[in-house]
């Protein structure tokens, strides 16, 4: 163990921000760190915060955190949250801390804020690196807030135990999840902005897309809860910590906690061999031997599985032997 | 290999309620790549500090229009310090009289500069630190 992973495990909190840096960036010192960080990692809550852009993430979490520590004083509670980078530059403006003011210089809180840095799905590459840093730093619940979501932004539901799902009537000309389909990964969807005049609207076309999810149900069996808040005056937050609360018992007791925790380490493990092997194949497919190949497929003398399959037998098994 | 992005938080310490400098910088410095923790308004000198403390930035960019500069740089400064944030440099940018900015400028502040200066020079300037020029 190094001093830096003891002192973040002694609760030192500058030594916890340096080290999410170093795993944020991948640096051999970081995977190190996180290696040897494992095994006091695996008891935390991981709650998830999705939903379209400017529907109130932010504002819910400020919130959520605020009620979680009113019901239990004696924890300590982080945040992730991801914004999207700049793909033009490859800088950010992470901005989610503007609507957690409630909590931002409270000594029982740690936000972390994220650029994506061009990863898809929501989060950044290493988002889950992050929280297991803050695992195993002893933060429970991590609450992480996704990029604003559009389609297809779902990951976070193959890393968090409980996703909450936030809309809100007037984004669009309808609800957005009912396009988006990210309905189908929520636990608790939270209908925010209670207090517009369009929230009953926004309800129905709600009720009526979970309607369609579960036909039936059976015994045992989960149903999101819809609930209503106004994240910007704290009304309905009171139910969704209830919500998160029943949702974590559920978890447990039905047996999912055990599977949502192997579907996070296997996207782990997968992630992390996926990229050794788009290393590998840098390393060992030389630049000229692409270029050669490459410059036959411009002029359609090879095709590309063809040149896929020289490129794979011809340089990489043999420059990897 | 990923790069290390060069992480700064822009605050707006204060009561003034003018945040268009602030929001015209972080743009810029996004535009150059590089990370912006954007807080808003109204933030108190403690904070800018958690902030700057959690998000792990190198460096705090403030914007200071109230005329309050001369009570709220020095207590973020003391407050730095004593969360031994030593490496963090921090930039101001506002309405600050010469004489306020040598005063500062000698108790640590890495660089002052007045309504009018081009975001290219705040730009270049961060870059400067980190041996990117
Ligand atoms: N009227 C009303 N406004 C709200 C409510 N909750 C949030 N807002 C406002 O909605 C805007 C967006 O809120 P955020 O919390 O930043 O939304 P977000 O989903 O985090 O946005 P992104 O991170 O940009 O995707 C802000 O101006 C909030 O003040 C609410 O319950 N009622
Ligand atoms: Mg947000």
């Amino acid at each position: 163990m190094t001093d830096l992973t003891q002192a973040v495990l002694n609760g030192d909190r500058r030594a916890l921000a340096r080290l999410i840096t170093l795993v944020e960036n991948d640096t051999g010192e970081g995977q190190q760190a996180l290696d040897g960080l494992f095994r006091d990692t695996g008891k935390t809550h991981v709650i998830g915060v999705t939903g379209a852009s400017g529907a109130g993430k932010s504002s819910l979490v400020n919130c959520l955190v605020e009620e979680i520590l009113k019901r239990e004083p004696d924890k300590s509670v982080a945040v992730i949250a991801v914004d999207p980078t700049s793909p033009f530059s490859g800088g950010a403006v992470l901005g989610d801390r503007i609507r957690m003011r409630a909590i931002a210089d409270n000594p029982h809180v740690f936000i972390r804020s994220m650029a994506s840095r061009g990863a898809l799905g929501g989060l950044a590459q290493n988002t889950q690196a992050v929280s297991l840093v803050l695992d195993a730093a002893g933060y429970d619940p991590i609450i992480i807030e996704t990029v604003g979501a559009g389609q297809s932004e779902v990951e976070i539901a193959s890393l968090a135990h409980s996703v909450i799902v936030v809309e809100a009537p007037g984004l669009g000309d309808d609800v957005q999840a009912a396009k988006a389909g990210i309905m189908e990964i929520a636990d608790i969807l939270v209908l925010n902005k209670a207090d517009k005049a369009e929230v009953d609207a926004a309800e129905m076309a709600l009720r009526s897309m979970l309607a369609m999810g579960f036909p039936s149900k059976e015994e045992g069996m989960w149903v999101p809860p819809i609930l209503r808040t106004v994240a910007t005056n704290g009304e309905g937050i009171a139910e969704v910590a209830a919500a998160v609360h029943e949702h974590s018992a559920y978890l447990h007791q039905s047996g999912n906690w055990q599977k949502r925790d192997q579907i996070r380490l296997q996207v782990l493990l997968r992630g992390l061999l996926e990229k050794k092997h788009h290393q590998e194949w840098e390393e060992f497919i030389h630049r000229d031997e692409f270029q050669q190949v490459f410059d036959q497929v411009i002029e359609r003398e090879l095709a590309p599985h063809a040149a896929a399959e020289r490129l794979y037998t011809d340089s990489f098994l043999k420059n990897s032997h | 290999m990923e790069e290390k992005k060069i992480r700064v938080l822009v605050a707006k310490p204060g009561l003034d309620g003018h945040d268009r400098g602030a929001k015209i910088i972080a743009r810029a410095l996004r535009d150059a790549g590089m990370e912006v923790i954007y807080t808003g308004l109204r933030q108190t000198p403690e904070m800018v500090i958690q902030a700057a403390l959690q998000e792990d930035v190198d460096v705090i960019g403030l914007s200071i229009l109230s005329g309050a500069h001369m009570s709220l740089v020095p207590r973020i400064l003391e407050l730095k310090k004593r969360a031994k944030l030593d490496d963090v440099q921090v930039f101001l940018g506002g309405i600050i009289p010469e004489a306020d900015a040598k005063v500062l400028l000698e108790e640590g502040v890495k660089a002052v500069y007045g309504p009018g200066t081009s975001t290219t020079q705040v730009v270049e300037d961060i870059r400067g630190l980190f041996g990117k020029a």
